[in-house]
Order: C-alpha cells, then sequence, then structure tokens
C-alpha cells in the first residue's frame, strides 16, 4: 500500500477525532450525567403507599388528626383509608367510615355482612394530598393564599384565605375541606412542621405496617425514589395531568 | 379646555392613587412570587415560617425511650416492636410537663383494629426483622366478648399475662 506523509496524518487524525467523539458520546448519555444535565436538583418531597401491606387499623388518621389539631369528632380528615370490597356477583362496597378513623373492626362493608366465600378481593386503600406538581387547588385561589413550595408542599396560609372554596372544589382528589374552627380551606401538607425537623409525618411513624412511607425523589438513592423508579407504581387520576407525587404500589383499577 | 371636562379624569387618577396607597399598607411585604412562580408561587413568604413553627404533638419511641428504656427495651424485642408508643398512650406532646400523665387507651377496640378478623385483611406480617409471621386475627364475637384485651394479654411483650 502506498500512502503519503499527508495521506497517513489526515487519515490518523480522523480516526482519533471519531473515536474521541463517539466516547464522548457515551461519557454524556451515562444516567447520572444525563440526570444531573435535568438541572434537578435539592429536595421534593414524594410519598408511597404500599395498599398491599395496609391492613385498615386507621391508626395513621387517629395519629393525623391529633397531630393536626382536627377536631376529633367532626368528619372531616387530611387522610383517610378507604376499604374495597369485590364480590364474585360483580359488585364493589367501597366506604370509609369517619374515614377510618377509628379503623375497620367489622366486616360490613357500606352496612352489608359480605361472607368470606363471597368475596372475590377486598383491599386498604390509604389516601392523602398528592403534592401535584401542578396543583389546580393553588390555580383557582383568588387571592394567594395556598401555594407551593420549592420542595413541592402545598400549603394554605390561614391568615389570607378568605374561605371561598374554590380549592375545595378544584381538587380532583377530594382532599381539602373547609376547617370548622379556622374557618379557611384545609388540607394535608405531609405534616410540613415534621418533615422541616427530620422526622416523619404522623401518619408514617403511627403506621406499624411500613404501608406509608416519604422520601425525596430527586435523590437517587432514596428509598422511596428507588421504589418509584425501580417498582410498579400507579398514581391516581393520571388523566388529569395534575402529576401527582404520591406513589401506590398494588393499586387496583377500581379505586378512584 | 373646561375644567368639567377633566374633572372625572382627576377622580379617576385619585382613585387609583388611593387604591396604591391602601394596598402598600394591606398587603405584607413578603408577599409575592416564590421558588415555583406566578401561577403556583403567589404568597406571603414568612407563612412558611408559621407552618414550621406548629406544635409537634407525636415525639415517637425516640423520645419515650429515654426515660422509659425498660419498657421501650420490652416492646422493641416483642413482635409489637413496630407499633409506636403513643399509639396506644396518645401523643406525648410537652410530657412529663404537660401533659403530666398520658391517657392509656385499653380499650378492646382499640385491639381490634389490627387483630379482627377480616377477611380480606392481610394476613402476613413482613416488618419484623426476625422474619415474617401471621398477624394475629380473632373473631371479636367468639373471642370473649365484653372483656378487655389487656385482661389476659400483655401489650408491651405482646404475650399472655
Amino acid at each position: 500500500m502506498n500512502q503519503s506523509r499527508r495521506e497517513f496524518l489526515k487519515t490518523g487524525f480522523k480516526t482519533i477525532l471519531a473515536t474521541g467523539f463517539s466516547i464522548g458520546v457515551f461519557e454524556t448519555l451515562r444516567p447520572e450525567v444525563l440526570a444531573a444535565l435535568k438541572k434537578e436538583e435539592g429536595l421534593r418531597w414524594a410519598f408511597v403507599v404500599d395498599t398491599t401491606k395496609c391492613i385498615g387499623c386507621g391508626m395513621c388518621v387517629k395519629a393525623c388528626k391529633l397531630e393536626n389539631e382536627i377536631p376529633y369528632d367532626v368528619n372531616v380528615t387530611r387522610t383517610w383509608v378507604e376499604r374495597y370490597v369485590m364480590t364474585k356477583d360483580g359488585r364493589i362496597y367501597a366506604d370509609s367510615p369517619k374515614g377510618a378513623r377509628d379503623g375497620f373492626i367489622k366486616n360490613d362493608p357500606m352496612g352489608v355482612t359480605v361472607k368470606k366465600e363471597d368475596i372475590d378481593k377486598g383491599f386498604f386503600v390509604p389516601k392523602l394530598c398528592n403534592q401535584c406538581e401542578n396543583p389546580p387547588c393553588v390555580q383557582v385561589c383568588p387571592v394567594g393564599a395556598t401555594y407551593q413550595t420549592a420542595d413541592g408542599i402545598v400549603l394554605v396560609d390561614r391568615t389570607w384565605c378568605i374561605g371561598c372554596g374554590y380549592c375545595i372544589m378544584a381538587c380532583p382528589y377530594g382532599v381539602r375541606f373547609f376547617h370548622p374552627v379556622y374557618r379557611v380551606a384545609e388540607k394535608c401538607n405531609f405534616c410540613y412542621h415534621r418533615i422541616k425537623k427530620d422526622m416523619k409525618p404522623a401518619c408514617v411513624d403511627a403506621c406499624s405496617f411500613g404501608a406509608r412511607l416519604i422520601g425525596n425523589i430527586r435523590d437517587p438513592w432514596d428509598s422511596v425514589s428507588r421504589i418509584i423508579k425501580t417498582e410498579r407504581t400507579a398514581v391516581l387520576k393520571e388523566e388529569f395531568g395534575t402529576k401527582p407525587h404520591v406513589f401506590y404500589l398494588g393499586l387496583d383499577s377500581i379505586v378512584r | 379646555m373646561k375644567g368639567h371636562v377633566f374633572r372625572p379624569l382627576w377622580v379617576t387618577l385619585g382613585l387609583v392613587g388611593l387604591i396604591f396607597i391602601a394596598r402598600y399598607f394591606i398587603v405584607p411585604p413578603d408577599f409575592g412570587i416564590g421558588e415555583r412562580g406566578y401561577m403556583y408561587g403567589w404568597y406571603r413568604k414568612g407563612n412558611e415560617e408559621e407552618w414550621k413553627a406548629f406544635k409537634i404533638k407525636h415525639n415517637t419511641m425516640q423520645y419515650c425511650k429515654d426515660c422509659h428504656p425498660d419498657q421501650s427495651k420490652k416492646i422493641k424485642a416483642s413482635k409489637h416492636a413496630k407499633v409506636q408508643c403513643e399509639n396506644c398512650h396518645g401523643p406525648s406532646v410537652d410530657h412529663p410537663e404537660k401533659p403530666q400523665k398520658l391517657n392509656i387507651n385499653r380499650d378492646r377496640e382499640l385491639c381490634l383494629r389490627c387483630h379482627a378478623y377480616l377477611p380480606y385483611r392481610p394476613a402476613r406480617y413482613a416488618e419484623l426483622p426476625t422474619g415474617a409471621i401471621t398477624l394475629k386475627m380473632q373473631e371479636p364475637d367468639q373471642h370473649n366478648p365484653g372483656i378487655e384485651c389487656v385482661t389476659c394479654h400483655s401489650v408491651h411483650d405482646a404475650s399472655f399475662k
């Protein structure tokens, strides 16, 4: 093979460039680098509810009401547990008496005693504020009394809220309610006063079954974000585009 | 130009000026656009601190174990290891100052929250470090109805008295 000096140098230079470029591409496509490019730093709270572990004791509801000064005997609550029982004839029984403040201690879904042999499946689903990335409840507030913090928690300013109730109607998950004492809109805030002091929300602490978990979705090594990324999770009412940040394990399609 | 033509204009401008002056006094200085932008972050920044200062009532077992090491060690070694003290004893708040004595719930209904038999209640309990066990469930109508569970059962070591 006959090759001039110039020809040889040209080809060599091209080869070095091509190799360097392809290595560079693979380097930038590494998941860590891509994650860093997305500029999602800091803290973003997310919640995981494992419905397969929930047994419907309602300790979370009791702890939440006492922790957050929600009048105990009024039928309002920041978090609640729903019971779903599906029978062989296709009926669905769904109830949550007093938001499951006293748990489920009788086999009486919607006041009906369901025989064991008639049941196809039954389970409990804890519900709480989804701390949506696009919270519709915040959009509708006419006075700027409800807002989202940088770490993703939607809060209500009790001194600024005029109690018009728009946000209560806007929430697709029915999470908001009217506080009977302060006479303002009220909602779950993942126990903001606790999570900001490195504690867990009262419901997470009260759960003896590990059905409730909280963590930072932006930290790839956080146990909660690992569950969300590696396991089969679902969110409620995804079609609304609210981007909820409460992720459910073992969520059945009959759950609304 | 005649003065009466401009008079409504001056009145309107004056009213707008008054609104701005009133707004200056009514709207708090820290009210504005936060990190989440105008749509989701139009609020009074000081409210975040107000929520952070909210009183904690459930101090968890970490708080209880300092003064009650025997009881906490006992329950930690039992099958009730993952049950918080405050689930039955009530929120500790500022105990031992306020309240000086906690109101213990010894009701049968409290135990039944977990231990009542429901056909759809998961019977496997895998939260203990020692491995998965069967969740003890009883038919409340058949298992000594009317008697408090604590008459025979010891809660702290999850066994019999």
